[in-house]
């Protein structure tokens, strides 16, 4: 049980901190939360100076143009970027965490060649495809379908909830290439191009009022066969590499902000008197316990996978991030609760930036697989229950 | 950073898992639920501290093993999982400054002496009573402060009201930093339950069928064996890291998350046990009973709070 960090670790912290400090006064001002093609260009130029810096595609394979940096590395990278108040990885979401990470473990050279640098330098932009209108927690029962043709698959369907479709350059799709066999048998991932002809994106609109998210049509849409990362049909297990990765380190640097925005919280109540209320001030205390054990949780999880790394195993991150995704979506929406609390009536004002934090926290106990469904992972996967309803 | 268990540590818990499966196996837990047998056995007691277990973080040339403070929570953690009885952190913490406490020959308790009367844990097993002042630690004869029995909840956990004595023998040591060490090992005594009582519900939820299949196929039961699962890792993270840090922050918040866990642990896992549940035989109660008893020791949830929300407060804190 180490907490400290080798010198090593140390001297790429503080390199890191030193790059911060200027790269961070030369930023552009940010884009309003509307403009998209002005987002996108911010979030690019960010991925582009990390490039330059060294820092990108920091835990990737080095063999895949990455740093081969360690998972406490990638956790320091991660930490200090966000206390530093850097950019946060935006549109390059899915690129760098789960189309790069992917295609670095299962494409071929080729495929490595054509499709890693460019997620690395910020050139191009990933989306994901994979829910359906009737294929969301049941991910495998999804029916966009995918029909070979000579070199090509004739792609057709439709997928929703597609984030940053309008701006994506690429998009990680998953199609059913043999609809007789058995629903996870049966399922390819494609690298679809967002401008192939046949490919519609109409945009969504959340309950923040924001665009977050698209639906994208599917109609005859040709893509090369050499498009195909992993085996024919063995689309399922490709996939399941992507989605550990999700669960693993996206909240990284969200764990840190929400303590940040609790220090905030608890300035603030005492500035408007709302301190005096025991209730309110417990309920902060609560959840600082709460942020501090999801640090620790983060830390203990990222050490195992660096374990498991050295014993040369995959350094995924395991079924332990449905732990820490299942808590940590909570624990979010409270913290928001409790701000509206702080804010009183300004909790009505959607312009706060809170409220809007708020609004969008409602989607984390539904994103990247719902509560319930990482509930059934850790009671089949960790506890070893039975399948079943 | 390397935040698992050491191969060293690995084998302290195995070694303390067996040891207490050997000289504490459930046999004796149901004798003294029971009272078919002694709550707290001298025999026992002398062995524990054979092995260590209260000497454990003396320097060896004291006679302790020269341990810290991990290896303490990893042993006190498998202590609450077999609902081990008696004042365990108390003499711990008297090893070094109560003469025979480190070998077992001496069984100490020790009260907070913050309030006017406080709760004594086994007043009848102590040899010495520890109060820790504002002024240090004091210690008296177990015989001589004024108490008041009382029906304790937990059956393995005779309570009595003493009256806090305004002196006694000064004894070293620094108050303020047994109080913590205090709160930590009872939040590892917490998570051991907490993680104990998961394994409970989720063995029984693969044996019990009902409708024709395992109880645990069924979601509502999964879920709340998920959820207890959660906690208690949360726990598990807050605690070993405050063993660490020793940071009173990371304390607070371990003792907290500890105390949530270990009751609403043991709440669910009743649930699951349905009738069997509610029943003296099944050994849940046990579980929740202690850990109720626990929760209100050296932090209570308001206090653990309270300190929390305060840290908040001071300018540039990242709460982390
Ligand atoms: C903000 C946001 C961004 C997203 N971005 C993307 C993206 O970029 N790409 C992408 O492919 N997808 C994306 N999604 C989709 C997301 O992955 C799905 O919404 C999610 O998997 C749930 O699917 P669903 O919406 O069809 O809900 P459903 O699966 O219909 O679920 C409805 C309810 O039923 C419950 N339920 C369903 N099955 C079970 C079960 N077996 N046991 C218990 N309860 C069950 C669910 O928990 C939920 O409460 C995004 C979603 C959101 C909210």
């Amino acid at each position: 049980m180490d907490l400290s960090c080798t010198e090593e670790e140390e001297d790429f912290r503080r390199k890191l901190r030193d790059w911060l400090g200027t790269a961070l006064a030369e930023l552009p001002p940010k884009p309003a939360a509307t403009d998209w093609p002005g987002r996108r260009a911010y979030d690019c130029a960010w991925q582009r100076a990390l490039y330059d810096a060294g820092y990108a595609g920091l835990h990737w394979p080095r063999d895949a143009g990455g740093q081969g940096a360690t998972p406490t590395q990638h956790l320091i990278f991660l930490e200090e970027t966000e206390r530093a108040g850097a950019p946060y990885v935006g549109a390059n979401f899915v690129g760098t965490l789960h189309a790069g990470p992917t295609i670095a473990a299962e494409g071929t050279p080729e495929q490595r060649a054509r499709w890693l640098p460019p997620i690395l330098r910020g050139d191009e932009v990933w989306c994901q495809g994979f829910s359906e209108p009737d294929a969301g927690s049941d991910l495998a029962a999804l029916r966009t379908r995918a029909v070979r043709d000579g070199d090509s698959y004739v792609v057709s369907g439709s997928k929703i909830w597609t984030s940053h479709a309008e701006i994506a350059d690429w998009c990680e799709l998953l199609v059913r290439t043999d609809p007789s066999a058995p629903k996870h048998r049966g399922i390819s991932w494609l690298a679809l191009p967002m401008d192939a002809p046949g490919v519609t994106v109409r945009p969504l609109r959340t309950l923040a009022g924001s665009a977050e998210f698209a639906e994208v049509f599917l109609d005859e849409v040709r893509v090369p066969v050499s498009h195909r990362i992993g085996a024919e049909n063995d689309g399922w297990r490709v996939t399941m590499v992507t989605l550990s990765f999700e669960r693993g380190t996206a909240f990284v640097g969200e764990v840190v902000a929400c303590s940040r925005v609790l220090g905030e919280l608890a300035r603030t109540a005492r500035a408007n008197g709302l301190w005096d209320d025991a209730v309110l001030r417990r309920r902060l205390g609560r959840l600082s316990a709460e942020f501090r054990a999801l640090w620790r949780l983060t830390q203990w999880n990222v050490s195992e996978a660096q374990r498991s790394l050295r014993d040369g195993g995959s350094g995924v991150p395991g079924v332990g991030g449905s732990v820490f995704k299942l808590r940590y979506s909570q624990a979010r929406q409270e913290l928001y609760d409790a701000a509206a609390e702080v804010l009183g009536e300004g909790a009505l004002d959607v312009d706060h930036e809170w409220v809007a934090d708020r609004l969008s926290s409602l989607s984390y106990t539904i994103a990247a697989g719902t509560s319930q469904i990482q509930a059934n992972i850790v009671a089949e996967r960790i506890l070893g229950l039975p399948k079943g309803w | 950073m390397d935040f698992q268990l050491t191969e060293d540590q690995e084998a302290l818990r195995s070694g303390t898992r067996e040891l207490l499966a050997g000289r504490f196996p459930r046999e004796r837990l149901r004798a003294a639920a029971d009272g078919a047998g002694p709550v707290v056995d001298r025999g026992l007691w002398r062995e524990l501290g054979a092995a260590g277990f209260f000497g454990l973080r003396l320097p060896e040339d004291e006679g302790g093993v020269g341990l810290g403070l991990p290896e303490a929570v990893l042993v006190f953690e498998d202590a609450g999982r077999v609902l081990l009885p008696g004042p365990l952190v108390a003499t711990h913490l008297a090893a070094g400054l109560v003469e025979g406490a480190a070998s077992g020959e001496r069984i100490v308790g020790m009260c907070d002496a913050g309030a006017k009367d406080q709760l004594w844990e086994h007043p009848a097993d102590c040899d010495e009573l520890i109060f820790l002042g504002d002024g240090g630690p004091y210690g008296v004869d177990a015989s001589s402060p004024a108490v008041t029995t009382i029906r304790s909840v937990d059956p393995l956990t005779p309570l009595a009201r003493v009256v806090v004595p305004e002196e006694g023998r000064p004894l070293g040591g620094d108050a303020s930093r047994l109080r913590a060490e205090a709160a930590l090992l009872t939040a590892a005594e917490q998570l051991g339950s907490a993680a104990r009582t998961v394994e409970m519900a989720v063995s029984y939820a693969k044996e019990r069928t009902q409708f024709d299949r395992p109880i645990g196929s069924f979601q509502a039961v999964k879920h709340l064996c998920a959820q207890m699962l959660v906690r208690a890792e949360l726990a598990r993270s807050a605690v070993y890291a405050a063993a660490v840090t020793r940071e009173p922050g990371d304390v607070a918040a371990a003792k907290l998350l500890a105390d949530e866990a270990a009751v609403h642990n043991a709440r669910d896992c009743l649930q699951v046990h349905g009738g069997m549940g509610f029943t003296w035989e099944a050994d849940v109660h046990l579980h929740l009973k202690r850990a109720w008893l626990r929760e209100r020791r050296w932090q209570s949830t308001a206090a653990g709070e309270e300190a929390l929300a305060e840290e908040l407060l001071s300018e540039g804190n990242v709460a982390l």
